[in-house]
């Protein structure tokens, strides 16, 4: 279900579902929280040999899995925390400087 | 049902990312770890008392839920959430209703413990078919972090600050799941988000059972421990090595350890890492306060183990 919320700084009270019900489960997608990172995981894919355990520790959903295999990390949601690379048995994961990360990329 | 990996990670995703849990947040982790264990086919309708988790995943007009959800008082989550779920009763017994439905409170300590505990135990006594999660971080951590009943003796929080008269929080923590179980409830357990797949299976249990069911899951807060945001889950694991936190469950009146510790660690070991207790390990610290701690911890792990029929070391 789709909620247009686009516009909700112009809404008056007539606008605004009573008891200000939120009407599209899981629309915190549209926040991006990534902003907050000062590091930044990168996952080796060589090394990882896709154990799963950073997954389950991930406070923000943000460790995107497809079928049995990590897939990606969604930056527009990983906060930094660096709780992956440190429960990763394999050493898998660096954080590194978001700032060098985002020029290494450009 | 499965706890592997592989299986748990097609789950579908219950909880969204953009809330605004801080970074290294343990109480997400006990979130998304208990709703893998929801099963499958059947909807939930979910209710936070005031808490961290509430304020931050419901900030209107955003929720990160992708379930049904209710916000609540400090104080009557469980009352709520058993009006929802006897409503749902009878619309289902009048068939008004189709889908299956699983309800599930997720209250944090003080939500739990203090302020939501009297409609928590009207729940209980009433047998509504429900699952009431606490994630414990041990103080008010929302509102700033302020002592709760959950909070350990001798731990800094704004309410029991440290200084020439006071070491900290004066008082033992009182022993909730402990508390929960003398309800005779079907089901009750103490819980880690270090030891996953142990939660997730208690998490499957717990929704499964004809009645109330409650787990106390450990979620550590470096905000209000004072300790670096990566080691969180670390944390969690060593409350349980030491003994501070043991993992059990009691099952229609049945008692079991479910994480055996062999060579447990001094909760020293567990302690030096927290700013909350940075006072304690002072040249000028209270011995005291710490050897006090550590005979709370080897007494309420012989009484545990008394309880769970185990032998003691």
């Amino acid at each position: 279900m789709s909620w247009d919320i686009s516009n909700i700084g112009q809404w008056t009270w007539k606008e605004h579902p009573p008891g200000a019900v939120i009407k599209d489960p899981g629309n915190s997608r549209q926040f991006k929280t990534g902003g907050w990172r000062t590091l930044r995981p990168i996952r080796d894919e060589e090394i990882c040999n896709q154990c799963l355990i950073c997954y389950m520790f991930c406070p923000d959903s943000a460790i995107k899995a497809a079928g049995e295999k990590i897939t990606t990390f969604d930056l527009d949601f990983c906060k930094g925390c660096g709780i992956c690379a440190e429960e990763c048995p394999q050493n898998a994961i660096e954080m590194v400087d978001e700032s060098k990360a985002q020029e290494a990329v450009e | 049902m499965s706890t592997k990996l592989k299986d748990l990670v097609q789950k579908p995703e219950l909880l969204s990312g953009g809330h605004r849990m801080c970074a290294g947040c343990g109480g997400p982790i006990a979130v998304r770890q208990v709703l893998m264990g929801a099963p499958e086919g059947k909807k939930l309708v979910i209710a936070n008392p005031t808490g961290c988790l509430e304020v931050s995943t419901t900030i209107y007009p955003y929720t990160s839920w992708n379930t049904s959800f209710i916000h609540c008082g400090f104080e009557n989550a469980a009352a709520t959430l058993s009006g929802a779920e006897a409503t749902y009763n009878s619309l289902k017994m009048q068939g008004k209703i189709e889908d299956d439905y699983n309800f599930v409170v997720f209250g944090g300590d003080g939500g739990t413990y203090d302020i939501g505990f009297q409609s928590l135990s009207g729940v209980l006594e009433r047998g509504h078919r429900m699952v009431y999660v606490c994630y414990n971080n041990e103080a008010y951590m929302n509102t700033g972090i302020q002592r709760s009943s959950a909070t350990t003796l001798g731990a800094w929080t704004t309410t029991s600050p440290h200084g020439k008269e006071s070491s900290g929080k004066p008082q033992h923590r009182k022993d909730l799941t402990a508390i929960v179980a003398a309800h005779n409830i079907p089901y009750v357990a103490q819980a880690s988000i270090s030891h996953w797949r142990d939660l997730v299976r208690k998490a499957q249990k717990a929704f499964s059972v004809d009645g109330p069911a409650f787990i106390n899951v450990m979620a550590p807060c470096h905000r209000g421990w004072r300790y670096p945001m990566e080691k969180t889950v670390e944390l969690a694991k060593l409350a349980v090595q030491t003994c501070v936190w043991p993992l059990y469950e009691v099952e229609n009146g049945q008692w079991n350890l479910t994480t055996k510790v062999r060579n447990k660690k001094p909760v020293e070991e567990y302690m030096k890492l927290q700013g909350r207790f940075g006072h304690l390990f002072r040249k000028d610290g209270d011995r005291e306060v710490l050897d006090k701690i550590q005979e709370f911890v080897d007494h309420e792990w012989k009484k545990l183990l008394r309880m769970c029929g185990e032998e003691e070391e």
